[in-house]
């Protein structure tokens, strides 16, 4: 009997380790970053180009990086939400619930989620080679496309899935078309449609294996898609391993932003999808 | 019972959802003008019955329907038929009110705008003169604009039904439109029903064999997926001639 | 009138198309890589190509098995790592965290999978590779050195925590609340009905889900790339370097274009690794998909 006792409260003892130690790692990377990466934040950082390279160093900021972050995780969130919104309606929408098509289209994606995002760099690498294009802001906008879409497609999947039928049989019933159904929906379901962007978004804004090859890099602000660009993750990738300082503290700073931004986004894409709990009918 | 000149009529339909065998050889006319009520308890198929009227099964995968449902002599199975033009033709009340995601004012608005009404002003009218009908007007004409989730669920149900009514239907189709409601909401939905019989069909599914009494014409009474008996309202409830019916009739109304 | 319909079907149709074509793509890389790394084939067996650890671009020698090897210890230890503690955390959060509790820890651990590979990388480097070499390592080899399989896998293990989480959360919820108390109310401890009850009701699920994981942690590039040491040698323990498989095409891709060979070399990696991924993740959504759809 006392056994027992001992026992559970071993293992209680064990979770509850357990749960500080991940809750804690998450602080732990988090508190790294920024004690590392505020020191070099300055105005300087964020407002100038790079000059100079990885071995010599020079002055400047991580400008660049900024905007060609911007760029690349705007355009591909915006390409990605054009293709897996009449996805997501069609798979809803038009298709009978669990029809063998929607599931096949569910399980694809599922399995496009997990691809690691070096296989989206490779494959849209070589693609590029074929279609004799180069590493530019336009190479990195189509291979984080092909990466967010899949996690696009399947938050928005979701939150369809969802909303109760009646409201699609309210609609139909009206003498609605399945067409015009779908704007319905889409109104119900806004705020979760702008979580899946925002997660997309901080997803494509955070990956580096998707843009090595098919971004490019540069030191200069890219003025059009042909135009080889930086992001803040090959900022870091690139610029961590330098010899000199002043170009470690651009890698640093440009972590620290990245984290900023990525965290802002979580959270508001977690306010986003409470909001929609409570709209919920 | 044989009706002179039915407004829908159910021929040998047979409804499978799977393998389960869910209505069974279905044949009834719906009396045009009148209120008929299906009762039955639940699980009977009374709900799954009214929604082939509207072919609101179309989206499930499993269900299967044979038989004809004829809309004043057209059947709406038929390959050619147009599903859209069908379901304008009935509004369906549903067992919690459903508003779509918008203002009072567009929820109206919705069915006569994909139909084509562009007319900023005959919006205006239809708007003013359905949420008139359900009795709505008075409470809601300041704040037209505002989200119609925001209205009480009584409110919300009768918003539903002049939703239903804009679009101009012959039919009425409703399913428990009360089961949410409060006592006060289900009286002003039933003396709806009764005003709004001069000038539709309507057909109720309940559970409530007083409400069936209070509202209806005629009553059919569902079990197991078969309509059991099918006659007047005075005559079913009080005199039924079936053992089943006289069962599940009984304590009610002794 | 008649207009409305047409718009209806012309905008299924053409959803439609975009539809397959986008399920289509999986197909596409998958082809795309394997056409790609064809030449590789063709001239070596795909025994030869696993089993030999001769990696040698310059000569025409690709030999994959270091890398292998190195992807499968960093793997490994990552989830050797990361199991007992989620398991142990996602009981805690599932069954015995006050909801109140429960409301913060959740969102915490969400907040931990939005962070970008890169930012772990630098977490490892900065925290995790100088721990090993000052504090670990010296008592267990005479060379200490922080880039290792052991930093890969530590912080490879740290990124799969929030996924195994997540999947371990929903796969417990999937175990009905009556059947919990069925066996408390036969006078079993807490501690028991998880034992006897949620685990064991729930073993398929957390199989799948650690599958799932495992197959997330296979793929993962950056982070691992930055603080596993890239050395291509068959790891001999924790603390020596390795070379997993994304690391190696991350590193060398895009520079080989000179050479043909090389670059079927890379890409027959990343048909590799899609393969692997593919399947992995195919069998376990099939099994979890099974599990929620019971719920449902």
């Amino acid at each position: 009997m006392k056994w027992k006792k001992i026992e559970e409260q071993f293992f209680k003892a064990l979770m509850i380790l357990s749960t500080v130690v991940i809750v804690a790692s998450f602080f732990l990377i988090v508190g790294t970053i920024v004690s590392k990466g505020l020191p070099s934040l300055s105005w300087e950082m964020l407002s100038e180009i790079p000059t100079g390279d990885f071995y010599m160093g020079g002055e400047g900021g991580i400008l660049n990086s900024i905007v060609g972050s911007l760029y690349i995780a705007a355009g591909s969130s915006l390409l990605a939400l054009l293709i897996s919104l009449p996805i997501v309606i069609y798979i809803n929408v038009y298709l009978k619930k669990s029809s063998w098509m929607g599931n096949l289209t569910r399980l694809g994606y599922d399995v496009l989620f997990g691809m690691p995002s070096i296989v989206y760099g490779a494959f849209g690498f070589t693609l590029m080679i074929y279609l004799g294009m180069k590493a530019s802001l336009l190479g990195g906008i189509i291979a984080v496309t092909l990466l967010i879409i899949p996690i696009m497609v399947r938050t928005m999947d979701e939150v369809v899935r969802s909303v109760p039928k009646e409201l699609f049989e309210a609609s139909y019933s009206l003498g609605a078309t399945r067409y015009e159904t779908a704007f319905v929906l889409l109104k119900q379901v806004a705020p979760g449609i702008f979580t899946a962007i925002l997660l997309a978004f901080g997803r494509g804004i955070g990956d580096v294996a998707s843009v090595m090859f098919t971004a490019g890099f540069s030191n200069d602000l890219p003025q059009s898609l042909q135009d080889p660009a930086s992001t803040l993750p090959l900022a870091v990738f690139n610029q961590l391993s330098s010899p000199v300082e002043e170009v470690q503290a651009r890698a640093y700073g440009a972590a620290l932003i990245l984290t900023i931004v990525v965290l802002l986004i979580s959270i508001s894409a977690r306010m986003m999808s409470k909001r929609l709990s409570k709209n919920k009918i | 019972m044989t009706i002179a000149t039915p407004h829908i009529s159910v021929q040998n339909l047979n409804l499978y959802y799977g393998d389960h065998h869910t209505l069974k050889n279905i044949n009834i006319d719906i009396p045009d003008k009148k209120v008929t009520s299906f009762i039955g308890p639940s699980g009977c198929g009374k709900t799954t019955l009214l929604k082939t009227f509207n072919r609101l099964h179309d989206s499930s995968l499993e269900v299967r329907v044979e038989g004809k449902v004829l809309l004043d002599g057209e059947n709406i199975y038929d390959k050619n038929a147009e599903v859209t033009s069908i379901r304008k033709k009935m509004g369906l009340l549903s067992q919690r009110p459903f508003p779509l995601p918008m203002s009072i004012y567009d929820n109206i608005a919705y069915g006569p705008r994909i139909h084509g009404e562009k007319d900023r002003h005959k919006l205006d009218e239809i708007v003013e003169r359905y949420l008139k009908d359900v009795a709505l007007w008075p409470e809601v004409k300041d704040r037209l604009k505002s989200p119609a989730s925001r209205l009480s669920i009584g409110q919300q149900q009768r918003l539903c039904l002049a939703r239903g009514l804009a679009v101009e239907p012959e039919i009425i189709l409703g399913d428990e439109p009360t089961s949410a409601l409060d006592p006060k909401s289900t009286q002003k939905i039933e003396e709806l029903f009764l005003e709004l019989k001069e000038k539709y069909t309507i057909v109720l599914v309940t559970h409530i064999l007083r409400q069936a009494r209070r509202v209806s014409d005629y009553v059919a009474f569902v079990y197991n997926g078969e309509i059991v008996e099918f006659g007047p309202t005075e005559e079913l409830l009080l005199h039924p001639k079936e053992k089943l019916t006289q069962d599940y009739v009984k304590g009610f109304f002794s | 009138m008649k207009f409305r319909i047409v718009k209806d079907k012309i905008a299924g149709s053409t959803m439609l198309v975009l539809t397959i074509l986008s399920v289509l793509l999986a197909v596409l890389v998958g082809w795309g890589l394997y056409y790609k790394s064809l030449p590789l084939l063709e001239k070596n067996t795909l025994w030869d190509l696993l089993s030999s650890s001769a990696w040698k671009p310059s000569k025409g020698q690709f030999g994959f098995f270091a890398f292998i090897m190195g992807t499968l210890w960093v793997t490994a230890i990552a989830v050797l790592l990361a199991l007992p503690l989620c398991l142990l955390s996602s009981i805690f959060i599932s069954e015995y965290a006050h909801p109140r509790l429960r409301k913060i820890i959740v969102p915490v651990v969400d907040l931990l999978s939005g962070i970008p590979p890169v930012v772990f990388g630098v977490w490892g480097v900065l925290m995790v590779v100088p721990f090993i070499e000052n504090y670990v390592a010296p008592h267990f080899v005479a060379y200490p050195m922080g880039y290792s399989v052991l930093a890969g896998g530590i912080v490879l293990g740290v990124m799969i925590f929030p996924l195994i989480i997540a999947l371990f959360l929903e796969v417990f919820s999937a175990v009905p609340r009556e059947m919990r108390d069925a066996s408390l109310s036969v006078g079993a401890t807490k501690w028991q009905t998880v034992k006897f009850v949620l685990l064991k009701k729930s073993l398929p699920g957390l199989v799948a889900s650690v599958v799932l994981a495992v197959s997330r942690a296979f793929g993962e590039t950056i982070a691992v790339l930055m603080v596993c040491g890239s050395v291509a040698i068959v790891p001999q323990s924790v603390f020596d370097s390795g070379y997993p498989l994304p690391a190696l095409i991350a590193n060398n891709y895009g520079e080989m274009l000179s050479a043909p060979e090389y670059e079927s070399a890379l890409l027959f990696a990343a048909f590799l690794l899609f393969a692997i991924i593919f399947l992995f993740n195919a069998v376990s959504r099939i099994v979890l998909g099974r599990i929620k759809k019971r719920i449902e």
